[in-house]
């Protein structure tokens, strides 16, 4: 009975470290720790275009995530693309006329929302659409206008 | 001699079916055994410890390398960007996405696939199987189920550790030898790793790839022509099926999972 | 006890059993002889349900084997054993654990009261004192021993030999002639003992089946067995090298066959 006895220890060492791996993985390699799944309260916004906008991408402030875009969706009457963003429950301070912009990190980095608060006493709350917004900027339209504007100048 | 050849193409091919068509009723009968793991716990747990427990230094030793690999190749490809910050986010990505559950399972059929073959195929050849038929003892659910489900348990544990370990290689060599900034390396990668579209997937892989090898090995010796030849056979046709299996259901699940 | 009637079962295209009537009666021990090859062993499998007739009936107590389901086949396995040609012990497991299996599967017995029972079991067949030793550190008529112990375990009404004899020393063979014949003369038993070796089988067989080419060439009790006149019995039993069947396999004249060209 002592060698079963041992072949339980060791297996239910197995299980332990393996759990252990699994929830090193969760914890610390991945952002399972700061999820914001279900968590949180829901904003909406609308942009003329979102360049390669994508579920799950950062939305910031002053350059501090404080929440993750939910969904990007395409109004078929507006011809917009309608983003749903998730804010962290503790930043209930955003005020009801903050901009929001789509950025792009680095050159050819991913793209995230940035939100620039604006100096309203009225805070948005969960399911509230933020009123102004800057879509991205596509690299190709920026040197086409470029070129445009030299070759009007001349 | 067209006809002959014709017929020769035939005969395999029925062949083949019909062995495909006995695996899965051996498949049936090992998920219709699972009653038996939960009467007799005991089963399960020596099995897990044959599978599981017994693969654990190779799979240990063999993450840690491949990571350390990975944090130098990587650093050297990522270096030439200036994104060398981002090696947390290549080793854990390429760790927890693919390597960890394919090469996990690879060493898991060479280790513990070809033993089962080996052990279920000589257990038929020396009649241990007949003998507990005759003593009104399934031998699938007595034997074959506790291996199966073993290596179903083992499996996404062993490719846990393995992931682990390679991130930890990877950090070693990544920061430790070649100066990598260690918060960059984790605030990059904990930012880019996504817990549902990575681990979660990675884990869902390594179960599949657990089922298909404990099945294969499983299959091969119970179906084993009882001679030593035949279990000599039946071992190597184990461990290459079963890598050929995972290899190529990687690609599948790769596409499902990933493929947008 | 057993009853067969017009067995037929066929191995791809050779007809192994062409339809065969056997009759094993309670209490006694019954031999099934033939040379190598005949399907004796495929015969037991028949009779343990382990293979499925192609034709005809096979009945134990009754119970139509051939029939039966597979929890039906299982209780039906609880009354009887076999003696596998190899044995077939589990090479994990030690003598002890060997023989107290079949128990451990099937009853509930208090842990003294199964080690009392494969204690009584063991020392039947003389080796109580090898309980710790593992199946790979006996010798070959010990390890049939123990099969023999095990295949005991459940008090079965009926136990099947399969060529309990071959590859035996004369004492292990002479031991176990003698342990077949007091098992089912102090237990009740029925026996079926299926083998080549003639005169061991005969010393302890109260009913002979000589089989040939999936044929039952002839039966009785040895002494009918011995003084039978057709060739097919007389020269497997006084073990003739040439006779009905030939020493020869089936081949093209030798003389063809050597100065025939070309390549095989």
């Amino acid at each position: 009975m002592g060698r079963q006895r041992g072949i339980e220890i060791l297996v239910g060492f197995f299980m332990a470290v393996g759990f252990v791996a699994l929830f090193f993985l969760a914890m610390q390699v991945s952002n399972l720790s700061a999820a914001v799944t279900g968590d949180g309260y829901r904003l909406t916004a609308r942009f003329s275009n979102v360049g390669s906008l994508k579920a799950r991408s950062p939305v910031t402030m002053a350059g501090v995530r404080v929440g993750r875009v939910e969904g990007v969706s395409f109004d078929k009457d507006t011809y917009e693309a309608v983003v749903t963003l998730r804010i962290d429950s503790a930043m209930d301070r955003i005020p009801d006329d903050t901009f929001a912009n789509v950025f792009t990190a680095g050159l050819l980095g991913e793209q995230y929302i940035g939100l620039e608060p604006g100096g309203s006493p009225e805070f948005l709350r969960d399911g509230d659409e933020i009123p102004h917004t800057q879509s991205a900027l596509i690299l190709e339209q920026m040197i086409g206008q470029f070129l445009f504007s030299k070759a009007g100048g001349d | 001699m067209l006809l002959e050849g014709l017929a020769r193409l035939g005969r395999s091919g029925l062949g083949a079916l019909e062995r495909l068509g006995r695996a899965h009723l051996l498949l049936a009968a090992m998920l219709l055994g699972a009653g038996e793991i939960i009467r007799r716990p005991g089963l399960l747990t020596a099995q897990v410890f044959n599978i599981g427990v017994l693969s654990v230094l190779i799979i240990g030793v063999s993450g840690l390398f491949v990571g350390m690999v990975l944090g130098l190749q990587g650093h050297y490809v990522l270096a030439q960007f200036g994104a060398a910050e981002s090696l947390g986010v290549m080793v854990a990505t390429s760790l927890v996405r693919e390597l960890g559950p394919v090469v996990t399972a690879l060493l898991v059929a060479g280790r513990a696939g070809s033993a089962l073959t080996a052990e279920i195929g000589l257990m038929k050849a020396t009649e241990q199987l007949s003998g507990l038929e005759m003593m009104a003892v399934d031998p699938v659910r007595r034997i074959l189920t506790p291996r199966f489900f073993g290596g179903l348990v083992a499996m996404p544990l062993l490719a846990a550790m393995f992931s682990a370990v390679g991130v930890l290689g990877g950090y070693f060599v990544g920061v430790g030898l070649l100066g990598v900034d260690s918060g960059s390396f984790w605030s990059q990668m904990q930012a880019k790793v996504d817990f549902h579209e990575d681990i979660v997937n990675g884990v869902i892989k390594s179960l599949v790839f657990g089922l298909v090898v404990t099945w294969i090995a499983l299959f091969q010796g119970h179906d084993a022509v009882p001679t030593s030849e035949g279990v000599s056979r039946a071992t190597t046709r184990s461990v290459v099926h079963a890598a050929l299996a995972v290899l190529g259901l990687d690609f599948i699940l790769t596409a499902l999972m990933f493929g947008d | 006890m057993v009853k067969v009637r017009g067995l037929c079962f066929r191995r791809g295209t050779n007809l192994v059993f062409d339809r065969v009537d056997l009759d094993i009666r309670r209490g006694t021990v019954t031999a099934v002889m033939g040379p190598s090859g005949t399907g004796k062993t495929t015969l037991l499998k028949l009779i343990t349900g382990q293979l499925r007739p192609d034709a005809g009936s096979i009945e134990i107590d009754g119970e139509p084997v051939h029939l039966l389901g597979k929890s039906a086949l299982f209780r039906l396995r609880r009354r009887m054993g076999m003696l596998f040609q190899s044995s077939a012990l589990l090479t994990d497991l030690n003598v002890f654990d060997n023989v107290a299996y079949p128990l451990r599967e099937h009853t509930d017995l208090s842990s003294s009261m199964l080690r009392k029972l494969v204690l009584i079991k063991l020392e039947a067949v003389g080796l109580r004192g090898a309980r710790d030793l593992m199946p790979n550190e006996l010798s070959g008529g010990m390890a049939r021993r123990v099969a023999l112990a095990r295949a005991i375990a459940l008090d079965p009404a009926i136990v099947l030999y399969d060529e309990p004899f071959s590859g035996q020393d004369p004492i292990s063979m002479g031991m176990l002639v003698t342990l077949i014949r007091q098992l089912n003369d102090a237990a009740g038993l029925t026996s079926v003992v299926v083998s080549h070796d003639v005169a061991e089988t005969a010393t302890i067989a109260d009913q002979i089946y000589v089989i040939s080419h999936g044929e039952v060439i002839a039966h009785g009790t040895p002494a009918q067995i011995a003084a039978d006149r057709s060739p097919w019995v007389r020269q497997f039993i006084d073990g003739l090298p040439d006779g009905p069947v030939h020493f020869h396999y089936p081949a093209p004249r030798l003389a063809d066959d050597l100065l025939a060209r070309g390549v095989a």
